[in-house]
């Protein structure tokens, strides 16, 4: 147990960890606003296939930028899927539930059509923003061997903690997501306000689905995010909507989800494999029974997660 | 969730299936022989289902205007994949191929609806008298993938990337490790079983563990390319899966076993033309052409190129078999006595890892 092998861990952890932390940080700020939206596998994945293509694309012309204006391609393309779903369940008031599973499957065929010329296509990896004597360092690295998606993720959560916490405007999207009719009687544009916090969502499971075709794996393959979609919507439960939690939660994901790696190649075969996959889930449930149990769950759902709102009937 | 893609899928199809006959009987004497096919992950995976269509193409363009295809890609190996293959039946396909080992009890069970179809399951082991099944002897190309692996490895610890404990998977790793044994005594095989196909983040995690913990040569038995372009970022040798992968890790892939399915695709097509099909329990290798080595890299020194080369040749004229005796199992049995080679019903089922395997 050297401290290059706990390293090695921690790195892979992150990697793991990263593209969830990013979609459930912004699908937190969507279910808090009093939106429920399901659809974030298929924002990951226009994501994903649009910044592997923008980064392709304009390599040549842009160089070294070109990953970083994919990046900001990828939001804006994972807010666009999202804009589809807004207009439906914001300006039509369709059932929220049944819109973000058409999103997710939309978007799962819309990525796979436009990917489909860049099958087998590869760009560099975008893993580094560090110099290289940081970056590569051997202990450096593990605090500065990242790419910039990962302290983007971090610094997102915290803000996003802040934001709703500590602003006057965090505090408005709760008023939004707790109780929308009072919110709009007393003034708020509270359609408005969940368009925002949508795109918001959007954007951000759009950059965690880039995280897949740009660093992890700098290639596009289809339905390469494979579920975290599903994942990053079941950590936002798993936090109670609060955003420490959620930063600690995709942690504890990621943590488990690499144990299982490890205690497999190094030969714990005693419990089944099948039980190692099911691990993380295990663990949740187990978390969550406690934690109600003991009367703690400080559970922060807004009320009105999921309803339609009409102002006007 | 991809069903309603499916479902289009099959709407379309199947409007294109009432307009195809109609101009088959225009231009040929005979309609063409529809043939369908249902593929596990997404034609774009690169790696399993990439090659099955690659072998579906070659029949097209082998057959030109005798055989009509089609296909329907993410068919899950549950029952979902039943009404996909009665839809694809009663579109008139006379002959479907069910392409993973998953869809087993499905094919025999909708075969049993649709006796005037053939049916042939890949990698399976059930039959009917219009089901076959047909597979490849990757093992073959995972002996040459563990010889280079031996020959190559500094910390005498590789790594293999599985799917899921199913014999295909079960040979491939024992092969690798026994090759690999017999170039270099002192190898141990890590092994992780991420209990998937495709999904291309775990992949890489699995990958970069298993270097983590000290493997220096990794081969991968996963559909997609994710675990090479780990290697490639960290340095260690790799092997391609399915198709030549090299683009993806242009420094590290030594060599890759490329799945081609379109000789067997096009020899069963014919039997069926001509009348003579019957159920077949195929299983073609090197010999036949299915199972290809891709060219190796330049990192591969020549006398490792010698050796491969060797156990390339030695399977195609039967003079070399990676499971023959002494084998013994994980907990030291010897479970094939010294000379004696395993049957071919034998390495079917085979549920065992061999000795230096550690998983």
């Amino acid at each position: 147990m050297t401290l290059d092998f706990i390293i090695d861990a921690i790195v892979t952890v992150i990697g793991v960890t990263t593209p969830i932390l990013l979609a459930a940080t912004g699908e937190l700020i969507v279910e808090k606003s009093g939106v429920l939206n399901l659809g974030v596998e298929g924002m990951m994945l226009v994501g994903a296939v649009t910044g592997f293509a923008v980064t392709l694309n304009s390599g040549d012309a842009l160089g070294d930028w070109a990953p970083w204006v994919g990046v900001v391609a990828a939001a804006v393309a994972g807010a666009a899927s999202s804009m589809l779903f807004a207009f439906l369940v914001l300006t039509l008031a369709s059932n929220h539930v049944a819109t973000g599973l058409a999103l997710a499957i939309f978007g799962i065929g819309l990525s796979s059509l436009v990917g489909a010329g860049y099958v087998g296509m590869v760009i560099p990896p975008f893993n580094q923003v560090f110099p290289d004597w940081l970056a590569t360092d051997p202990i450096g690295r593990v605090v500065f061997g990242y790419s910039p998606l990962v302290y983007f993720a971090l610094i997102m959560v915290f803000a996003v903690g802040w934001f709703m916490n500590r602003t006057r405007a965090g505090l408005i999207l709760r008023a939004v997501g707790e109780n929308d009719i009072s919110a709009h009687s007393i003034g708020y544009p509270v359609i408005a306000i969940r368009y925002a916090a949508v795109a918001f969502g959007g954007a951000l499971a759009g950059i965690g689905g880039s995280y897949f075709s740009m660093v992890i794996t700098p290639m596009w393959a289809e339905q390469m995010t494979a579920g975290r979609g599903w994942i990053a919507l079941a950590l936002v439960v798993f936090s109670g909507w609060r955003a420490g939690r959620l930063l600690v939660g995709a942690y504890f994901f990621g943590i488990l989800m690499t144990l299982e790696l490890y205690a497999k190649a190094s030969g714990y075969s005693f419990l089944p494999s099948q039980f190692w996959a099911a691990m993380p889930y295990i663990m949740a449930v187990a978390v969550l029974a406690v934690m109600s149990a003991r009367g703690v769950t400080g559970s922060e759902a807004p009320a009105c997660l999921g309803r339609p709102f009409m102002p006007n009937s | 969730m991809s069903l309603v893609t499916r479902r289009n899928f099959l709407q379309t199809a199947a409007a294109a299936g009432l307009a195809l006959p109609a101009l088959g009987r225009a231009a040929y004497a005979a309609e063409p022989l529809k043939i369908g096919y249902i593929y596990l992950g997404p034609i774009g995976d690169y790696g399993w289902t990439w090659a099955h269509n690659k072998g579906r193409l070659a029949l097209d363009a082998a057959l030109k205007g005798q055989v009509v295809t089609s296909y329907v890609e993410n068919v899950k190996e549950d029952a979902s994949a039943i009404p996909i293959l009665k839809d694809l039946a009663q579109q008139g396909n006379k002959l479907i191929f069910t392409t993973s080992y998953g869809y087993m009890d499905q094919t025999i069970e909708v075969a049993k609806q649709f006796p005037e179809v053939k049916f042939e399951h890949c990698t399976g082991y059930k039959h009917a008298d219009n089901v076959g099944t047909y597979n490849s002897r990757f093992h073959q190309g995972r002996a040459v993938e563990g010889t280079i692996a031996g020959l190559m490895t500094k910390s005498n610890t590789i790594g293999y990337l599985g799917s899921y404990k199913v014999p295909e998977v079960v040979l491939g790793v024992n092969a690798y490790t026994l090759a690999a044994q017999a170039v270099n005594p002192n190898i141990k095989t890590k092994l992780v079983m991420i209990d998937s196909w495709f999904d291309p983040a775990k992949e890489a995690a699995a990958v970069q563990t298993l270097i983590n913990l000290g493997c220096d040569v990794v081969a991968q038995h996963t559909d997609s390319p994710a675990g090479l372009q780990v290697c490639e970022q960290r340095k260690a040798w790799c092997f391609g899966q399915g198709a030549d992968m090299k683009k993806f890790a242009p420094k590290t892939q030594l060599t890759a076993i490329e799945d081609i399915w379109g000789p067997y695709y096009i020899s069963r097509a014919q039997t069926m033309l001509d009348g003579s099909w019957k159920p077949d329990d195929a299983w073609w290798g090197m010999k036949e052409g299915t199972v290809v080595i891709s060219p190796y890299s330049s990192a591969v020194p020549d006398n490792v190129k010698a050796a491969a080369d060797k156990v390339i040749a030695g399977w195609k004229d039967g003079s070399y078999d990676v499971f023959t005796g002494e084998i013994k199992d994980q907990a030291g049995t010897v479970k094939v006595p010294k000379g004696s080679r395993m049957e071919d019903k034998d390495l079917a089922v085979i549920d065992w890892y061999v000795q230096g395997v550690q998983s």
